[in-house]
């Protein structure tokens, strides 16, 4: 019995052991291609050496206690000492974690606020700025500076900051591009940022983490480095060949819905910044179909895009089944 | 109005159509074997009506072994849709079902019920009391958590599925996206729930106070006892909150108000602060218990008091101050400035060190011990590695810019179920085994437990460990699908098997449970563990009036000293005095029908049927208002010849059965 | 449950059932602090959401706020002397004063409905504004919990006049000052972080 106990106790700590030093190559969050992942990282990497050493002898000193102080045959008439405890002991581990936990504050605040400025050694390259707004489900990539507009990947110039401006245009969504560094979500009428920095030229996958209902699984993207003549190349490419949104168009893209990639020589910005707190609201309760269930009621919201009545008092309440027989097809993702 | 029975009835999956059928058939089936049996009048006086702390902590762990299985369903069926890449067993909307389903049934429907159910049975007898202040409102806790389970289960057959997840996070949550009524299921089950759990924080907390028996000091109080109490000061504290953050979504989906909303001015920031002001506090609701459980386990089979008992109080007092301070450590990634996200940091780093102590108290405690293998101290044993895994990797996410990279991972998903397995089920379980001859009269089985114990942990490790690094690979929760590209494949399948194991191993407790039932032996005395605690100085299965007097405290671990210095005498006749007891009584589980049916209609947003229903919980509160019941009397003939039987039961011919 | 009755305490205190009853209430109403707590939190972060919506000055009526206060805070007194009444086992005059004091309340009552009311006709609904939800919400619940109050008490009324004053009214009727008393100071709250700061702001 206790043998196998040891061998599980022993099996767990070698595995992941194993598995540290095995998969660390291919992981992606060990393996960095940006300064801010680079942070992160020494700050993973350090919490893991320490907290492994803290497992360790935990691990060791369990096995030690319940292999030497097991009930065997031979031992039937030990009866054990009364022991209330031991301030010394108990003093030494309580110092102990405390000295732990004060190792591992000091470099998780440091890396704390630097991951929120620009990194060491890019303080004097002019940050890109590009605006993120995220809908259900895509990403809309607005580069106000250049005044175009991608959808669902954003390329960047290596070795330049890019300022992200993150912003939603209905559920919370979290930006997340592991190789270049953290996340952080992205609220409708209100903005986050994130600075993130590419070494090197290269394509990197990111991602909303936060789910947001039925495409959220799809809800990726992709994060092209690129040097900073081919970017400059792209955005003169983008400028002259791509087609201008309209703001039909851009309705209707923020409907749930999935697509690929689209380009635009334009940006939505020109109609409307959903970071703004009284933007109008782009929601459309109406094409959620879940495909099954009892219908809920819905609710007027005079401050929506689609709303045209200037009767602003009317606060009846609309039932679905109206605005479905306006949309037979509700649900754009159902195709999907 | 006109019902649509197509839109009443959850329709179109063939999964969901068998359970449906499955569910009529074992109502009726159970309807006709109670009649047909003529148990109806057995089961309402018995068990529907009873004010026992001792039967509704039997009753509430029931609910949790059968949420336990709805819950481990649904787990098994996201473990089988991610088993492969781009599988096609459930659909997105399916899969968010069921993730919602099970997050909020296990913590809530799970966790909760048993560790309450082991509260109720275990804390009157350990503190040497003959039931809790407020025997009523025990029962009308229980049948409004069963009547919320009811209603919340009921969702997926009828309705549709809350699907927001867990955490139902807004806007997600709310009607500009959810237009369903699914999610009025989670607000308006976990409100019934919730005000169900907060009237038993406040009835356990009087008890602690008032009615411990003579001579325990609170010093003296066994630890599962102390965490209790310190958990039903958690419950008072952050209950309310949740009670006000599910109104609040009540009124914005079924009203049209604008709290979390984004139209309106609405916040949708809000509802995460308010949730896991809540929602952090619970994770330790269901965690000191269990610690508390693990405490008087570890001494009783290392047959030794438990070590720095005074560090022990002392830590899960911070542990319970510091829940209050950290929710924001749910959510670092919300745009908080640095200092905030330090601050948060820190105090959840914090935690670590009562838990440290804590840690190294239990293993001090075996030092020196002679430690019996049993399977409720196997339990036990295996919770001290599985947690460490489960609180080092904690201390990593709560370090707020490494945290920017686990956030809603995998990563943090096997984090929280590394806590709350070995932390709350581990124990749930060696508690189960630890009691039930208390319970019951009889043990659960200990070979079919080694299997249990076995399968489970061996399963356990298989199905979570692989999330750790599939987290750090960049997976992320609640996805019902990936493509192969990614490369998750492998890991997802490993994590797969494993949950068949710890599926099995769950089978295991199940037909112990059944296989103990039928065969076990029934002469097994008071005190089969050798125990230290109050509540073994009573007869197994405890007498209804739990002690024929009450007995008197001098030190910790009084049941203990009491066997060493032989001071367990023999009852005299003249101590033997009548003994009053309340009466049962119909209004708790009237008032959980009523709150379940106006729930249900709430649910539907049919708000004036709602109403009227609700003026029911009125008329029940109206009939507790004029009832003046004094209760009732045990006989001194009838407690005499009761303690006879165990007594003399008790001292011969006894097995003494433990491996 | 014992009933051991110790007649040197109050009426109320007599027996350890109606000492836990009353201990209970008290945890009870730290759970309602909480509560209004979380409230005042929720219209603390939205008071300022107006929407394009009527904003504080627009609503409130200074005169009649000043009457809801000047009921409620006088129920309160009331209250406080039928449980004076009652340590004197004067049932007359304890029953005397309970009515009074529900009929304050009562016209509190009355006030509150009156006002939401209006606020309704001048189209500043719940649906309005985040700013109009939590106030009416939090209003609400306190109104709520009046009128639950009044419920409650005319059921203890009646029981008085069936009973007569024992241990077991006397401890009810306790308990139901302690949660008039706490409404009362709820009251001063919403009061002052409503009222007066809507006003003033």
């Amino acid at each position: 019995m206790k043998k196998s106990k040891l061998f599980l106790v022993s099996l767990t700590s070698i595995i992941t052991v194993l598995l540290l030093s095995g998969c660390e190559n291919n992981m992606v969050v060990f393996n960095p291609e940006g300064p801010i992942a680079r942070q992160i990282l020494e700050l993973i990497n350090f919490s893991i050496a320490l907290l492994l050493l803290v497992t360790v002898v935990v691990f060791g000193l369990f096995a030690f206690i319940v292999w030497k102080y097991r009930e065997r045959k031979d031992n039937l008439d030990y009866e054990p000492p009364e022991e209330h405890g031991s301030t010394a002991l108990e003093i030494i581990w309580t110092v102990i974690p405390i000295l732990i936990i004060v190792a591992l504050t000091i470099p998780t605040v440091k890396t704390i606020y630097a991951i929120d400025e620009i990194p060491k050694g890019y303080e004097d390259k002019k940050p890109l700025v590009i605006n993120v707004t995220s809908a259900d489900w895509k990403w809309i990539f607005s580069y106000p500076e250049q005044g175009i507009e991608t959808v669902n990947y954003v390329n960047i110039p290596e070795d330049r900051p890019i300022d992200f401006k993150l912003t939603s245009a209905g559920t919370m969504q979290s930006f997340w591009v592991p190789a270049l560094g953290g996340q952080k979500y992205s609220m409708a009428h209100a903005e986050t940022q994130l600075y993130l920095v590419a070494d090197n030229p290269g394509s990197f996958v990111g991602r909303n983490t936060n789910f947001n209902g039925q495409g959220y699984a799809g809800m990726e993207f992709e994060v092209l480095s690129q040097t900073q003549e081919d970017f400059d190349q792209w955005i003169k490419d983008v400028k002259e060949t791509a087609p201008k949104m309209t703001l039909e168009e851009y309705e209707k893209m923020l409907e749930p819905s999935h697509f690929g990639r689209k380009t635009f020589s334009n940006s939505h910005l020109e109609w409307v910044d959903h970071s703004d707190p009284h933007s109008k609201n782009y929601t459309n309760p109406e094409l959620y179909d879940r495909g099954h269930g009892w219908p809920g009621k819905i609710f007027e919201d005079k401050n929506n895009y689609k709303y045209k009545n200037t009767d602003s008092n009317n606060s009846e309440t609309m039932n679905q089944k109206d605005s479905e027989a306006e949309d037979p097809n509700g649900g754009g993702h159902s195709g999907h | 109005m006109g019902i649509k029975w197509d839109e009443f009835f959850v329709t179109g999956d063939p999964l969901i159509f068998a359970s449906q059928i499955g569910i009529a058939l074992s109502l009726v089936g159970a309807i006709a074997g109670i009649t047909y049996f003529k148990k109806w009048n057995y089961l309402w006086t018995e068990w529907l009506t009873t004010v026992d702390h001792k039967k509704i902590g039997i009753m509430y762990i029931l609910l949790g072994v059968v949420m336990f299985f709805r819950g481990g369903v649904d787990g098994l069926m996201m473990k089988s849709q991610t088993a492969v890449p781009e599988n096609e067993f459930l659909n997105a909307q399916h899969y968010n079902e069921v993730f919602t389903t099970h997050g909020v049934i296990m913590i809530l429907f799970v966790a909760m019920p048993l560790l309450i159910g082991l509260m109720n049975f275990a804390v009157p007898l350990q503190i040497g009391a003959r039931d809790v202040a407020f025997p009523q409102l025990n029962a009308l806790s229980f049948w409004l958590t069963a009547s919320a389970a009811a209603l919340f289960n009921l969702s997926f057959i009828i309705g549709g599925s809350p699907d927001a997840g867990w955490t139902s996070y807004f806007p997600l949550a709310g009607k500009e996206f959810s237009p369903g009524i699914g999610n009025n299921f989670y607000a308006v089950a976990l409100q019934i729930a919730g005000a169900g759990t907060l009237m038993t924080g406040i009835n356990f907390i009087v008890t602690v106070l008032k009615m411990r028996t003579k001579g325990m000091t609170l010093m003296k109080m066994p630890m599962f006892t102390w965490t209790s109490f310190i958990t039903s000061i958690i419950i008072v504290a952050s209950f309310p909150i949740f009670t006000v953050a599910l109104a609040l979504m009540t009124f914005d989906r079924t009203f049209g108000a604008h709290f979390f909303t984004i139209s309106g001015g609405g916040m949708d920031m809000l509802w995460a602060n308010l949730f896991w002001l809540w929602g952090h506090p619970e994770v330790y609701i269901v965690v000191l218990p269990a610690f508390g459980m693990l405490s008087d386990i570890i001494s009783t089979f290392a047959r030794k008091t438990l070590f720095g008992y005074k560090s022990m109080v002392v830590s899960i007092v911070l542990i319970s101050v510091l829940s209050m301070l950290v929710w924001v450590h749910h959510f670092f990634t919300m745009g908080n400035n640095a200092a905030v996200n330090s601050f948060f940091s820190i105090t959840t780093m914090a935690i670590a060190i009562p838990t440290g102590v804590k840690v190294f108290n239990w293993l001090f405690t075996m030092r020196k011990g002679r430690i019996k293998f049993t399977t409720s101290m196997l339990w036990a044993l295996a919770f001290v590695p599985n947690f460490v895994i489960g609180g080092v990797t904690g201390v990593m996410l709560a370090m707020a810019a490494a945290d920017y990279q686990y956030h809603n991972t995998l990563f943090l998903v096997a984090h929280f179920h590394y806590v709350l397995i070995p932390g709350v089920v581990f124990p749930i379980f060696a508690g189960l085994y630890y009691w039930w001859p208390k319970m019951f009269g009889y043990m659960l089985n200990e070979k079919i437990g080694k299997w249990h114990f076995w399968l489970f942990v061996i399963g356990f490790n298989v199905t979570f460990m692989p999330m750790f690094f599939l987290g750090l690979d960049g997976a992320v929760r609640r996805a019902y699908t990936y493509s192969a590209e990614t490369g998750f494949g492998p890991l997802m399948l490993l994590s797969a098997v494993g949950s068949i194991i710890l599926a099995a191993g769950f089978a295991a407790l199940v037909y112990n449970i059944y296989w103990s039932a039928r065969h076990a032996d029934r002469n097994i005395g008071n005190d089969p563990w050798d125990a230290r605690t109050l509540e073994w100085a009573t007869a197994s299965p405890v007498q209804q009036y739990n002690f024929a007097s009450l007995p008197e405290v001098t030190k910790l671990d009084a049941f203990w000293h009491m066997k060493k210095n032989n001071e367990l005498q023999p009852l005299s006749e003249d101590e033997v005095e009548e003994i009053h007891l309340p009466s049962n009584t119909w209004i708790p589980i009237y008032m959980g029908a009523v709150f379940g049916i106006s729930g249900f209609l709430l649910v539907f947003e049919w708000t004036i049927a709602a109403g009227i229903a609700a003026l029911g919980i009125f008329v029940g509160l109206a009939f507790r208002s004029f009832d003046y019941d004094e209760g009732f009397h045990v006989h001194k003939d009838e407690i005499s010849e009761t303690e006879r039987k165990w007594r003399k039961g008790g001292n011969k011919g006894v097995k003494n059965h433990v491996s | 449950m014992s009933a051991k009755v110790n007649a040197a305490l109050p009426l109320e205190y007599q027996t350890e059932q109606n000492r836990m009853n009353i201990l209970g209430f008290w945890i009870f109403l730290g759970a309602e602090i909480v509560l209004f707590a979380t409230l005042f939190g929720v219209y603390g972060v939205l008071s300022e959401r107006h929407a394009g919506g009527p904003g504080q000055s627009d609503l409130f009526i200074v005169k009649d706020v000043l009457i809801q206060t000047f009921l409620l805070l006088t129920s309160s007194f009331t209250m406080g002397i039928s449980i004076f009444e009652m340590r004197r086992s004067n049932k007359k005059g304890m029953l005397m004063w309970l009515v009074f004091t529900l009929l304050l309340g009562g016209g509190f009552l009355f006030m509150e409905i009156r006002e939401f009311i209006n606020y309704v006709h001048e189209g500043a609904t719940m649906q309005t504004s985040a700013f109009l939800s939590s106030f009416f919400v939090l209003l609400g619940t306190h109104g709520l919990h009046v009128t639950i109050g009044i419920g409650w008490a005319i059921l203890l009324i009646i029981q008085m006049l069936q009973r007569g004053l024992t241990p077991v009214t006397a401890r009810k009727t306790f308990i139901f000052g302690l949660y008039w008393h706490f409404l009362d100071v709820v009251w001063i709250f919403i009061f002052t972080f409503v009222y007066l700061r809507g006003l003033v702001m």
